[in-house]
């Protein structure tokens, strides 16, 4: 065994269950925020989630603003360490680097390097993996044409529209040709056929086979999109399972299953 | 190592779009070939204010370059939330400061051998000969001393919250220690014990830059070269400190929360 591979931390075994592997496996996460002024105490943002995600499913991360959810993927992406317990990728502990090496991160936002062009960018973060030369350049082709971006390769990501600099978080999330992509309101700001053509990708890309987690407000676009859901809400974790079977117990739509989970509207005061 | 010279990359492809290092290579150069110009006492043959001077400015214009650049690296990577795509790939913050400082130091050193080229040619031509040796190793120490600043200056930002107090701070701090690093010690030992002390422990622990400035002073005054031993025992003393300045940054980084 290598000094690398012997230092890198890994999900214990006795974690591991006999059938299905855990893509993603979150065991009892809390993340705290120190309060910053005198006097204030820490916030809690997630209390003790217990979460896995499956290899090939679409799985859906939902709540309403300040629920928990960006927080928990902060830790998923390393941004974050817990305050306690654990989270996994493919059993390795997301503070290691080597635990990103199969996922792709779509950020809700569009932050890329602006004074790059699409290909640049692209053969910067694929380098960024080890991947090299010929194959580069052949996954560059591939993730530009994928997001129908080929003709404006050469240009400026600062020239780019709105819609544009989605598609390129789009294509950098796949350079590496990921086994798990983790996609951060993935339509948010898009006009409707560019959430329409995000969409078709995330479709293809479960297709494909790819683990696919996303956050997402849109709960029609989660209805269609995911085999299972999560909802979480003041840092707990309400409800998880298929949408289909929530659909049923619940017999109601995904929207309203969760305005009465997050408890919309609040009950009248006396 | 790879990853380290990808992120390096990016910073010296990000220098030549921002076009900074034009404007002072186009000043440099202007004031340069206005200074070649000039006859001295009226004899031709004088380069020692033109040497002067135009060293001074390479001083000024390298340590501007270095300062500024390494100032906004990580803070602008939080500022337009960049560090997030980027540190989601296999990326460890110590490869970004570690990037980060590469990519400064090899813009600078880009930046010094086109400086200095210019620099040789102008006095070469007016002197009849160049005397490269020392050329080189006046601009190899120069780089060692930029070296120290830009990992400096990368402690800084993210030490300070805003960019520009921490360029502020440290130019102050970097011209304090040329102007009165050396004096320190002399100093010390004019104040009462307490102040004698504490301006000992100061003498012993800043990097002495101004150690690196007297170079420029043997190209203006033909002096030899400095022995090549030493001049090694002064890359090494740089790179203790680069590497003292890199691993505070790591420490300070690693808990940093990423956004600005």
């Amino acid at each position: 065994m290598s000094v690398e591979a012997a230092t890198i931390r890994t999900e214990p075994d006795a974690a591991v269950p006999a059938g299905r592997r855990a893509v993603i496996r979150i065991e009892g996460l809390v993340v705290e925020y120190k309060g910053r002024g005198f006097g204030q105490g820490a916030t809690v943002a997630v209390k003790g989630l217990d979460l896995q995600v499956y290899a090939g499913e679409a799985f859906g991360f939902l709540g309403p603003n300040g629920a928990g959810k960006t927080s928990t993927m902060q830790v998923l992406l390393g941004f974050q360490p817990p305050t306690r317990g654990a989270a996994y990728i493919y059993g390795v502990d997301v503070r290691e680097p080597i635990a990103r090496q199969r996922i792709g991160y779509l950020p809700e936002m569009t932050y890329y390097y602006k004074f790059l062009t699409a290909e640049e960018l692209l053969r910067f973060y694929g380098r960024l993996f080890h991947i090299g030369g010929a194959e580069l350049e052949s996954r560059i082709g591939a993730v530009l044409k994928l997001v129908d971006l080929e003709a404006a390769r050469k240009r400026l990501i600062k020239t780019y529209s709105k819609g544009m600099q989605q598609r390129i978080g789009l294509a950098q999330a796949l350079i590496n040709n990921p086994d798990l992509l983790i996609l951060d309101e993935p339509t948010s700001g898009l006009d409707p056929p560019g959430r329409m053509k995000v969409r078709e990708i995330i479709q293809r890309l479960k297709t494909e086979g790819r683990t696919v987690l996303f956050s997402s407000h849109e709960l029609g676009e989660a209805e269609t999109v995911c085999d299972r859901i999560a909802i979480i809400d003041r840092g707990e974790l309400k409800v998880v399972g298929q949408v289909a079977d929530l659909v049923k117990e619940y017999q109601m739509d995904l929207e309203r299953i969760f305005l009465k989970i997050i408890g919309y509207p609040p009950p009248a005061q006396p | 190592m790879n990853t380290i010279f990808c992120l390096a990359g990016i910073v010296i492809k990000e220098l030549y779009r921002r076009k900074d290092f034009y404007v002072l290579f186009v000043i440099t150069a202007v004031i340069t070939l206005m200074m070649s110009t000039v006859s001295f006492f009226h004899q031709a043959g004088i380069v020692r204010y033109l040497k002067d001077i135009c060293l001074l400015l390479i001083w000024i214009s390298s340590l501007v370059i270095a300062v500024v650049t390494a100032a906004r690296q990580i803070p602008a990577e939080r500022e337009s939330r960049t560090i997030f795509p980027l540190l989601a790939k296999p990326v460890s913050r110590w490869q970004v400061v570690a990037g980060k400082f590469t990519g400064c130091w090899l813009a600078c050193g880009l930046a010094l051998a086109v400086f200095y080229l210019f620099f040789g040619a102008v006095c070469g031509a007016k002197e009849g000969h160049l005397a490269l040796p020392q050329y080189f190793q006046a601009a190899w120490l120069q780089w060692a001393m930029l070296a120290v600043v830009i990992s400096m200056v990368l402690l800084g930002s993210v030490v300070f919250s805003a960019p520009s107090a921490n360029v502020t701070i440290c130019f102050a701090v970097v011209a304090g220690i040329l102007i009165v690093g050396a004096y320190l010690a002399k100093l010390a030992a004019l104040q009462p014990p307490l102040a004698a002390g504490l301006l000992t422990l100061l003498y012993f622990m800043i990097p002495h830059l101004e150690w690196f400035y007297g170079v420029r002073e043997r190209l203006v005054f033909d002096q030899d070269l400095i022995g090549w031993g030493d001049c090694a025992l002064a890359t090494a003393y740089a790179a203790a400190y680069v590497a003292v300045f890199l691993c505070a940054t790591w420490l300070v980084f690693r808990r940093k929360a990423l956004t600005a």
